[in-house]
C-alpha cells in the first residue's frame, strides 16, 4: 500500500457538491426568513427564492441519485463501524495532542467511518425528511380540503423547520472539521480538483496507471 | 438612510404603473357594456315641465318607461324589506334595529328622506302606488337636487333643511341619465347620519375619487360608476349586504350571463392573478380562503373622510339653557371638523386610514331584531353577528369594519328597543331629550311590549368592506399577514398560517442545537490552539 494523488470526485461529483452547498446555502437564509427569523428580504422575494432553489436542488438530487447507482459509487456510504472508534476517539482527544487523524483514504471507501455514517443519515434522513415535507407544503393548494388539512400542514411545517435546524447545525460542523488536519485549503481543494491523497494497492495503482493514466499523479 | 433613499424613484416608478390605464380623458362614468343612449331625454318634450311636485315628472317618466313602476317596485330601494331566503328572518331597513341613529321605523318622517320615494312618514305609506317613486334622485345629473325630510320633526331638527334653493324640477328630468356615482352617493355615503359615518369605505371622497382611492371609481383611471359592478336588472342590483357571496366560485361566466352578482370574480375569474410568476401563482391559491379585499383594501375611510368607529348614546340629551348643542372635535383628512358631541346622539369618535378586523365569513348575517331577546349580562350583543370558519367551504377571510355603540335597551325584557327620535310631539326625543318617554312610544307605535325600564347595553355591527379598492401596486405585501409580530391575521383561527405560526419549543431546542453546536466548536477549537502541539502526521 502506497499513498498517490488520485482523482476521487468526479467533475458531476464536484458540481453536485458546490450547486448543492449554494442551494442549501440559499433555503437556510431564505427559509428562516419565511419562518420569521430575520427580514432581510421581502415574503414574497424569499418564497420565489425558496421554491425555486428546492426544486432545483431537487432535480440535482435525481441526477445524483442516477449517477450514484450507475457509477456504484453509493458503496462509498455503506455504513460501517470499523475505524470508527479511532476516527471518534480522535475528534474527542487525539486531535488536541496533535495526533494524526487515524484514517487514510482509499480507493473505494473515499471517506471515514464517522463521514459516511453522517452522510448517510444526511441523505436517507434529513434530506427526504426536508424534501417530502417541503413538496407536501408546496402542494398545499392540492390537498387543503382534507379533513383537518391546516393541522397536519402545522406538523408538516415542524417537521421542516426541525430538519433545516439539523441540517444548518450539520453546515457549521462539516465547515469546521475542514479545520482540522492540515489546513483547510487542504480539505477544500480535493473538491475543486478532485484529487486527494488515496491508499492504492498495487493492484489498484496498476489498474489505474493502465486503464486511467489521468486519474492518478 | 440608505433604504429611503433608494425607495423615492420605486415610489415614483409605482406611480406609472400601467394597469389599469391612466386616462385622463374626462369622459362619462362608465355604468356598463351599453353605451351611447339612443335618446336625449332633453328633448322629450314629456320632460320640459313646468312640474309642481316629483311625482308629476316621475308620471313623465312612467307615461314611456312603462313597466319601471311594476319593476321598480320590487327592489329594496323601495320596500326596504329583505327576508333572508335562508333564515326566513325578516329585516331590512323598515324592521331593523341599527348602532348609529337605532332605528328608522317610526321614524320615517326624517330617516325616508333616502327611501327612494315621496313623502313616507309613517305607516299609511302607499307602497302600491307607482307615482310615489321617486325617478330623480337616481338618475337626475345637475346635482341640484334634494330631498327633505317627510314631516317637519321638532323645530330644534328642522332649522337644518331651512333656506334651501327650490328645486329647478324640470332642468333635473330633462338631465336624466344613468345613475353616476353622486345619485348612489346622496344616500349612501351619508348613512347613519354623516359622510362615511356607516359603511367606512362609502363616504363623498368616492364622489372624483383619484385612482390611489379606489381603482375602479378613480377618474383617472377607469371612472366606473356603482352600477358598472352593481349590474341592474329590471331595476334590481347585485350585490346585497343581507346576503353577502362570500365566495365566488362561478368566476365570470359565460358573456353576458350572471347579471346578479357583484363579486371582484364575476370580472377577474376565479385566478385574477397572471400566472407569470410563482409568487402569482401561490397569490391564486389564498383565492381559496382569502377574499380579494383583505389584501386589495388595506385601509379603509381612506381619502380624507373619516368614519365614525365608536357612538355613545348614554352622553345624549345634555342641554344648555334647555338648547341641545354639539361640539366639533375632529379634523378629518380633507380639514373638514366633524362633530364629536350632539344632544341628540350623544359621543363619537372617529377614525381614518383603519386597519380592518378579519375574520372567516360565510357571507351569512344573524341579526339581532327587534324580537330578539338576549342576555344583558353578554359583554357584545351583536347587531348583525356572522360566522365562518376554515372547514366551510363556504367561508373565507374578510376585512370588516368593527362599529361599537352604547346604545338603549329595554332592561326588563332585553331587547332591543325602537326609539321615537323625530317628530312633533313631545315624545320625540330630538328636541325633548326624554329617552323614557322616546322608548315608550316607540314601542307603542308598533304594539310592542316595553317594560317601561331602559339601560344602555354596547352593541356591535360587522360591516364587510368591499369598497376602496387600492391600485395593486399599494395591495397588502405577503409579509403583513405572514410574520410572527403585528400579522394582520393574529386573530384569525383555524389555519397554519407560515411565518406568522411557530412550535416555541422547536424554535427554542432547535436554537439551542444551532447555538451549541456553535459553542460546541469554539470550545473545541480553543482546546486544540491551547493544547501542546505534538506530532503534526
Amino acid at each position: 500500500m502506497a499513498i498517490f494523488r488520485v482523482k476521487i470526485f468526479s467533475l458531476f461529483e464536484r458540481f453536485w457538491h458546490w450547486l448543492q452547498m449554494l442551494l442549501i446555502l440559499v433555503l437556510l437564509i431564505t427559509g428562516f426568513g419565511l419562518h420569521g427569523f430575520h427580514n432581510l428580504m421581502s415574503f414574497r422575494t424569499a418564497v420565489t427564492l425558496h421554491t425555486g432553489a428546492a426544486l432545483t436542488l431537487l432535480l440535482l438530487w435525481a441526477f445524483s441519485v442516477f449517477w450514484l447507482f450507475t457509477t456504484r459509487s453509493w458503496r462509498h456510504f455503506i455504513p460501517t463501524w470499523q475505524g470508527m472508534w479511532g476516527v471518534l476517539r480522535f475528534y474527542a482527544y487525539g486531535i488536541f495532542k496533535g495526533e494524526r487523524h487515524p484514517y487514510r483514504k482509499a480507493y473505494w471507501r473515499k471517506h471515514n467511518p464517522l463521514q459516511a455514517l453522517a452522510y448517510l443519515m444526511l441523505k436517507i434522513v434529513l434530506f427526504p425528511a426536508i424534501w417530502i415535507t417541503g413538496l407536501l407544503y408546496l402542494f398545499y393548494f392540492a390537498w387543503r380540503n382534507l379533513p383537518d388539512a391546516p393541522l397536519w400542514l402545522g406538523a408538516i411545517a415542524q417537521v421542516h423547520t426541525a430538519a433545516a435546524f439539523l441540517i444548518l447545525a450539520f453546515v457549521f460542523i462539516h465547515v469546521y472539521i475542514l479545520t482540522t488536519g492540515h489546513s483547510f485549503r487542504d480539505h477544500v481543494m480535493p473538491m475543486v480538483t478532485g484529487f486527494d491523497k488515496v491508499d492504492l494497492s498495487p493492484e489498484e495503482e496498476a489498474y489505474l496507471r493502465k486503464d486511467q493514466p489521468e486519474d492518478i499523479r | 438612510m440608505l433604504a429611503a433613499f433608494l425607495s423615492v424613484p420605486q415610489v415614483q416608478a409605482r406611480d406609472g404603473w400601467p394597469t389599469p390605464p391612466i386616462n385622463p380623458d374626462r369622459r362619462a362614468q362608465l355604468s356598463g357594456p351599453l353605451q351611447g343612449g339612443t335618446a336625449d331625454h332633453a328633448k322629450f318634450p314629456e320632460l320640459q315641465g313646468p312640474f309642481a311636485t316629483g311625482s308629476d315628472v316621475t308620471k313623465a317618466c312612467l307615461g314611456c318607461h312603462t313597466e319601471t313602476g311594476k319593476h321598480f317596485m320590487k327592489n329594496i330601494h323601495w320596500t326596504w324589506s329583505y327576508v333572508n331566503p335562508d333564515t326566513g328572518q325578516q329585516l331590512g331597513k323598515r324592521y331593523l334595529v341599527n348602532n348609529f341613529c337605532t332605528n328608522s321605523r317610526g321614524n320615517e318622517g326624517m330617516c325616508a328622506q333616502c327611501h327612494a320615494g315621496y313623502g313616507w312618514k309613517d305607516e299609511s305609506f302607499d307602497f302600491s302606488d307607482e307615482t310615489k317613486i321617486d325617478c330623480l334622485v337616481c338618475h337626475e345629473t345637475t346635482g341640484n337636487y334634494y330631498k327633505t325630510p317627510n314631516s317637519p320633526g321638532n323645530a330644534a331638527c328642522s332649522v337644518m333643511f331651512a333656506d334651501r334653493p327650490p328645486i329647478d324640477l324640470a332642468a333635473s328630468a330633462k338631465s336624466v341619465d344613468l345613475p353616476q356615482r353622486e345619485n348612489c352617493g346622496t344616500c349612501h355615503f351619508y348613512g347613519g347620519g354623516g359622510d362615511n359615518v356607516k359603511h367606512g369605505d362609502l363616504s363623498s371622497a368616492l364622489k372624483e375619487p383619484p385612482r390611489t382611492l379606489d381603482v375602479h371609481m378613480g377618474v383617472d383611471g377607469l371612472n366606473f360608476a356603482c352600477t358598472a359592478c352593481h349590474v341592474t336588472n329590471r331595476h334590481i342590483w347585485a350585490g346585497s349586504r343581507y346576503h353577502v357571496i362570500s365566495k365566488d366560485t362561478e368566476g365570470t361566466g359565460q358573456p353576458g350571463m350572471r347579471p346578479d352578482v357583484a363579486t371582484c370574480e364575476s370580472c377577474h375569474g376565479l385566478a385574477p392573478h397572471p400566472v407569470n410568476s410563482l409568487a402569482n401563482f401561490k397569490l391564486n391559491d389564498h383565492i381559496q380562503s382569502v377574499a380579494c379585499q383583505a389584501c386589495h383594501i388595506p385601509e379603509f375611510a381612506r381619502g380624507g373622510v373619516a368614519t365614525i368607529v365608536n357612538w355613545d348614546w348614554r352622553t345624549s340629551g345634555k342641554t344648555r339653557d334647555g338648547e341641545g348643542y354639539h361640539e366639533e372635535g375632529y379634523i378629518q383628512g380633507n380639514g373638514e371638523h366633524r362633530y364629536t358631541y350632539k344632544s341628540i346622539k350623544g359621543d363619537f369618535t372617529y377614525d381614518e386610514n383603519v386597519i380592518p378586523e378579519y375574520a372567516w365569513f360565510d357571507g351569512q348575517m344573524r341579526y339581532t331584531t327587534i324580537d330578539t331577546e338576549f342576555d344583558p349580562n353578554a359583554e357584545f350583543i351583536e347587531i348583525n353577528g356572522f360566522s365562518g370558519s376554515r372547514e366551510d367551504r363556504e367561508s373565507r377571510i374578510w376585512p370588516f369594519k368593527r362599529m361599537h355603540t352604547w346604545q338603549p335597551y329595554d332592561k326588563g325584557r332585553g331587547t332591543l328597543v325602537y326609539t321615537n327620535l323625530w317628530g312633533e310631539d313631545e315624545t320625540a326625543y330630538w328636541g325633548n331629550y326624554d329617552m323614557n318617554a322616546a322608548i315608550a312610544k316607540g314601542m307603542a307605535d308598533f304594539g310592542l311590549d316595553y317594560s317601561g325600564d331602559f339601560g344602555f347595553i354596547e352593541t356591535l355591527s360587522w360591516w364587510p368592506i368591499t369598497h376602496m379598492v387600492a391600485p395593486k401596486e399599494s395591495a397588502l405585501a405577503c409579509r403583513d399577514c405572514h410574520q410572527p409580530k403585528n400579522s394582520r391575521m393574529a386573530s384569525v383561527e383555524g389555519i397554519y398560517l407560515p411565518g406568522r405560526d411557530h412550535n416555541h419549543w422547536l424554535d427554542i431546542i432547535g436554537t439551542l442545537l444551532v447555538g451549541g453546536t456553535l459553542a460546541g466548536i469554539i470550545i473545541h477549537s480553543l482546546v486544540r490552539i491551547f493544547s501542546p502541539k505534538g506530532e503534526q502526521e
